[in-house]
Parts: C-alpha cells; structure tokens; sequence
C-alpha cells in the first residue's frame, strides 16, 4: 500500500484550492483596483461577499451534511460575528472624525468630550448618547476581533449545551435554533438594545485612518481577505470531516445510538460541531458586512439561516465543494434576479417581473433539487468521477431516532 | 467466579405496561449464559437497562469490582467501563467502509479531542486485521458496509462488538439470518469470549443454545422464570406452558 497522505487523501481540496487561486487572480486582474478595470468595485464586493457566504456555507455542510444536525440558525453567529467587527469600524471612524471637528476649538477636548460626541453621533439615531456596556471594548480593534470568536462561539456552546445534553434531535431542535436566530434578531430590534435597533451598523465599508484609500482598493483587499479565510475554512473543515474524526461524526448522523453505545459521548461531538462551525461562520460574518457596508437586525432573522439551508441543499449536502458551489451560485443567481438584471417575461395578459417572482423560482428548484437530484450540483462531479468521494447518508435527512424512548421501541431490535 | 453485573428488584414501565418486573440477574466473570423468553418477555429491555438506554423505575444495577452503579452512567459512560452490545438487528454505519466500522469500534480514547488528533498506529491495522481475520471479512474490509450480504453485517457488528474488547457482551440474537456453518462458527466464538469474560446471549433458536451449553435464564413477562440447565428449565411446567408448549 502506497503512503498516503492527507491531500492524496483528498483531491478535492487540491482541486478547491486551485480553482479559488486561479478565480482570485481572475478577478484581481480584471478588478478596478489594481486590474484593467472590467469589473467595477461594487461587482468585486459583491464577489468577495460571495465568498464570506461560501465560507458560511461549508461550516453548515459540517453541522448539517456530515453530522446531521439541521441547524437553521447559524447566520445569527454570522451577523453577530457582523455586528461584533462592525462596532470597532463605527466607533473607531466616528472618533477620528469628531476629533478631526473638535480640534478646532478654543480648549482642546479631553478624551472624555470626545467618548461622549462618539457616543451622540452614533446613538443619536435611537435617542441616546450614552454607551451601553456591550460597548466597552468598541474601542479596541484586537478586542473586537477576539469578541468575533468569542460571542458567536460563546452563544453556540451555551444554546448547543442546552439543546443536546437534553436530547432534543431533528425538526425541534431545527425548530430551537430558528427561534434562537428569531429571538436574537427581535432583541437587536430594540432601540434599546444597545446596537442602534433596526438602524443597525452602517458605514462600515469605511475603514477607520484610510479615509485616503480608495475603496477600489479596499474592495480588493478584502477579497483577498475572503478568498484566505474560505481557503482556511475549507481546509480546516475537510481536515475535521476526514479521518477518524469523520468518521464518528457521519456515525452519529446516520445512526447516533448506536456511537453512543460503542462508547462515544454524541453529545460532546455535537456541541464541538456546532461551536466550531459557529465561529466559523461569526469570521465569515466579520468579513462580510465591512463589504456590505451596513448589518442591521433583518440580517439575523430566521429566513437567512433557511437561506443558508437551501444553498448547502441544492450545492449538494456530504460534500464540502458542493455547499461551498451552490452558495455562490444561488446568491449570485439571487443578486441577478432580484437586482434587476433579468428581463421581465410578458405573457400578455400577466408580466412576470422576477423580483416578484425569484422566490417562486429558487423555491420550485429547492423542491425540485431535494426531490429529483437529492445530490445538488455537486453531484454533477460524479458523473466525471465516476464515484461519490464520500458516502452519503444511507437513511433521509429527516428528525433521527436517536432520542432517548419513552417507549419500547423497535427501531433496534 | 466474581459476580460482574448483579441487577436487583428491577421495574420499569412503559405508559403503565409493566415491561420488566421486579427482575434480578446476575452474571459472573468468566461467564457464558443464555436468555430465552416469548416475545414481549423483556429482553431487548433487559438489554436497555444495562447500556444505560432505559432507565428504570426502581431497583438496582450494579457492575465490577467497585461495584458502581450503573443507572447513574450515560450510555457512552457504560459502553466505555466494558459493556458492548450486539443489536437483534445489524445496525452497522452501512455508508462507511468495513474499515472504518470496526476503527470506531476499536478501544481507543473517545474524547472529541483524541479522536480529531487520532493518528493512525500499526497496531491498531493489525488489530483490525485481526479481528476481521476472526469474522472472516478480511479480503471486504475497503467495502462499503452497506454493500454486505446480511449475514456478513451480523459478522461486522459481532467484528465491532469484539474490537471494542467489552467485559460484558450483550449479544441479541446472534446467529439471525445465518448459514449452518456460520452458526457454529458463532458459538465458537462466543464460547471462547465466554472464556474471559462474561457473555448474556438472548436467543430463539433451542439448537443454538443447546450448543452453547451454559447456564440458561427464562425470562417472562419481565421477571425471571426459570434458571438452570437447559434440560432443568424446558423440563419445568411453567416454561412449558408460556414458552415451549406453543
């Protein structure tokens, strides 16, 4: 037996990494930036975000494809992640700027004067200008960056500790994480909730002291940024879903009693799961919205997390390529159709104009994908393949049985 | 011959059916024993209790030398103080390979942490080799166990139930969907388990346990019924009545 090791293992991440390398320099070259100018900054964001989402996506093929756990609430630990670096970018942009205004007066400010005209300029929208104390660390950018991995992966740990140790499984633990995106995104609602209510964050495309710097070319370093983080990500993933680690855990999707029973605690692989790829997604999320340039609470509400659901669905769930594929292609297709981009159908005596009607669409495909091609896009790789690189579930994706009985039941005789 | 597993004054109820009553058992180590019942008697519970998948109303479950209690343990807790179990019907990972069933099943650490920085050792492959050797799967082993015959997944899950070197085997149903010759090879194998360790067989098939030749436990309606020989239990009435005489 020939030596292998883990890239001959796994040629698709040879093959991921390659055409994410080639895709970047594509895009470099062809970007406003530094290229020739063929794509505008705006269309370089909207591809860097692509990739924040592809990021996102490959965590929920972890939790969903390879574990089984349908969580449909993993972009609340994205927009927090958002939420947590976009607090940094306002705070540290809008004390530069009042600094800026406030040197020209007589008596030079006091750092006090200019904490509180921060605080007025960014809380006035709501009626405040005191800084709440989530605020604390707003100040300090490494702090704020260590809160993106705290927060999200903190709120994982507790909600994922809760949930599992009591054994709550399939639809109602999908139905659990949908309210806890639901609840989160009512509390970040609130005006008073200390994050600007429904105004959210904004201006974050804006990078504090680079004021001087075009946004050209702020777009393309943060694509690059993505392109590294989606590379890391994808890499860290496919090292946890291969080997023994894998293993267990498509044991445990599959069929979670019995790893229970060969002497693995389910519970604690889950909880490493769900934290994991929740941090992961708050990265992603951090990246995201600098290049979104605004998070506001509609972010968090339970539809983007079905969103999420979907793309992994129709990219193809068990196959890390294949979520990371149908999330580019079905936020692109979706910023097409609901930009405006597709001409509208007239029937004569109806006009289909697709902003109206997208939802209809991705709806119809989800349905028709689950039903027809349960293997998603990815699944067009095995026609050149010849083979599934990883077995997938043998039994539905459904609510599991590995719930403790409250009957006897039969499932194992 | 130390008792292992003592369980004592044992109920449980499922929506007000009395499942297993008042049950007492206990196995010692080095231990062969055989459990036979009508259907519905208790023995799949019986089996729930000890792994910590059923809790149970009342009584008590004790197990080894320290005489730990078992009912205050997660199941992962019990598999891993030396309680494996064969299910009636194979539940292998039918989408991994044979391989990879039986390195799951292998003694290792189970921490999430072990098993992400597990690293594959030589004497793990050669214990698996071993071990598929014993089941007679060792030219199958980068096959997808889905794709075996269902005779070859009760070989896998008996495979995976010695790869995790239990000192309480729970076997259910053994020799289900079994050639002849296979079967023999079973009682073989349990007998020789049976040698240091202690081994509870729940069957139907008299033959089967005929061969195996031990001690044998009739369990009806959740208690214990008859406990002796095999020729001292299926000369008793009683048995006759609820189990043979149909």
């Amino acid at each position: 037996m020939s030596r292998q090791t883990f890239l001959t293992r796994n040629r698709s991440i040879f093959w991921f990494l390659l055409s994410l390398a080639v895709f970047t320099l594509i895009v470099t070259v062809l970007a406003d930036g530094i290229g020739n100018g063929m794509i505008s900054t705006s269309f370089v964001k909207t591809l860097g975000r692509t990739l924040c989402l592809m990021l996102v996506a490959v965590a929920m093929d972890v939790v969903w494809g390879y574990t089984g756990i349908l969580s449909l609430g993993h972009m609340a630990f994205f927009g927090l992640g958002g939420y947590m670096i976009g607090m940094w970018l306002m705070y540290a942009r809008t004390e530069i700027i009042v600094s800026e205004s406030l040197r020209a007066a007589a008596v030079p400010p006091t750092p006090e004067e200019i904490h509180d005209a921060v605080g007025t300029q960014i809380f006035g929208v709501v009626g405040s200008s005191d800084f709440p104390l989530i605020w604390a660390f707003a100040s300090s950018f490494w702090a704020q960056l260590a809160l993106v991995v705290i927060v999200p992966g903190l709120l994982a740990l507790i909600f994922g500790w809760l949930a599992f140790r009591s054994r709550v499984t399939g639809v109602y633990l999908s139905i659990l994480t949908q309210a806890m995106t639901l609840a989160l995104s009512l509390y970040l609602f609130q005006n008073d909730s200390g994050l600007r209510g429904n105004n959210g964050l904004s201006g974050l495309q804006n990078l504090p002291g680079l004021d001087s710097v075009p946004q050209s070319m702020v777009s393309i370093a943060f694509f690059w940024a993505s392109a590294a983080a989606l590379a890391a990500g994808y890499v860290l993933f496919a090292w946890v879903v291969s080997g023994k680690m894998g293993s267990v855990i498509r044991g445990i999707r599959d069929n979670e009693g019995r790893v229970r029973f060969l002497g693995y605690h389910v519970e604690s692989y889950k909880l490493f799961v769900f934290t994991v790829t929740a941090v992961v997604a708050g990265l992603a999320g951090a990246l995201y919205y600098p290049q979104a340039g605004i998070i506001n609470p509609a972010e968090v509400a339970p539809i983007a997390s079905i969103y999420l659901a979907v793309w992994v669905a129709i990219g193809g769930r068990g196959r890390l390529y294949g979520a990371a594929l149908g999330a580019a292609f079905v936020s692109l297709l979706s910023s097409w159709f609901t930009g405006g981009g597709v001409p509208n159908i007239p029937l004569g005596f109806y006009t289909i104009q697709w902003t109206d009607w997208w939802l209809v669409l991705l709806g119809v495909s989800f349905v028709a994908v689950t039903l027809l091609a349960p293997k998603g896009i990815g699944g067009l790789f095995d026609l050149v393949t010849r083979r599934h690189p990883v077995p997938v579930s043998t039994t539905d994706f459904g609510p599991d049985k590995g719930a403790r009985r409250t009957v006897e039941g039969e499932e194992e005789k | 011959m130390k008792t292992l597993l003592e369980m004592s004054g044992v109920s449980v109820s499922f929506d007000g059916f009395r499942a297993i009553n008042n049950l007492s058992f206990r196995i010692g180590e080095p231990e062969l024993r055989a459990i036979i019942g009508p259907n519905g008697a208790g023995k799949t519970t019986f089996m729930d209790i000890i792994t910590g998948k059923t809790r149970p109303d009342e009584g008590t479950v004790i197990y080894g030398e320290k005489s730990i209690s078992l009912l205050k343990m997660s199941e992962s807790q019990i598999a891993m103080a030396g309680v494996g179990r064969k299910f009636q019907k194979p539940t292998v990972f039918e989408a991994q390979t044979v391989r990879e069933n039986l390195a799951m099943a292998l003694k290792n650490k189970r921490g999430p942490v072990d098993v992400l920085l597990y690293r594959k050792t030589r004497r793990g492959a050669e214990r698996i080799e071993e071990i598929a050797g014993i089941i007679g799967l060792s030219d199958q082993l980068p096959r997808i166990a889905g794709e075996l015959s269902h005779g070859q997944k009760q070989w896998l899950e008996i495979g995976m139930l010695l790869a995790q070197d239990p000192r309480l085997l729970l076997v259910d149903e053994p020799a289900a969907g079994m050639t002849p010759a296979e079967r023999e090879h079973t009682t073989d194998l349990l007998k020789r388990a049976a040698e240091k360790h202690a081994v509870v067989v729940v069957e139907h098939d008299m033959e089967f346990i005929r061969r195996l030749d031990c001690k044998v436990t009739v369990l009806c309606e959740g208690s214990v019924l008859a406990e002796g020989s095999l020729d001292h239990v299926t000369s008793n009435p009683q048995v006759i009545e609820v189990y043979l005489g149909r």
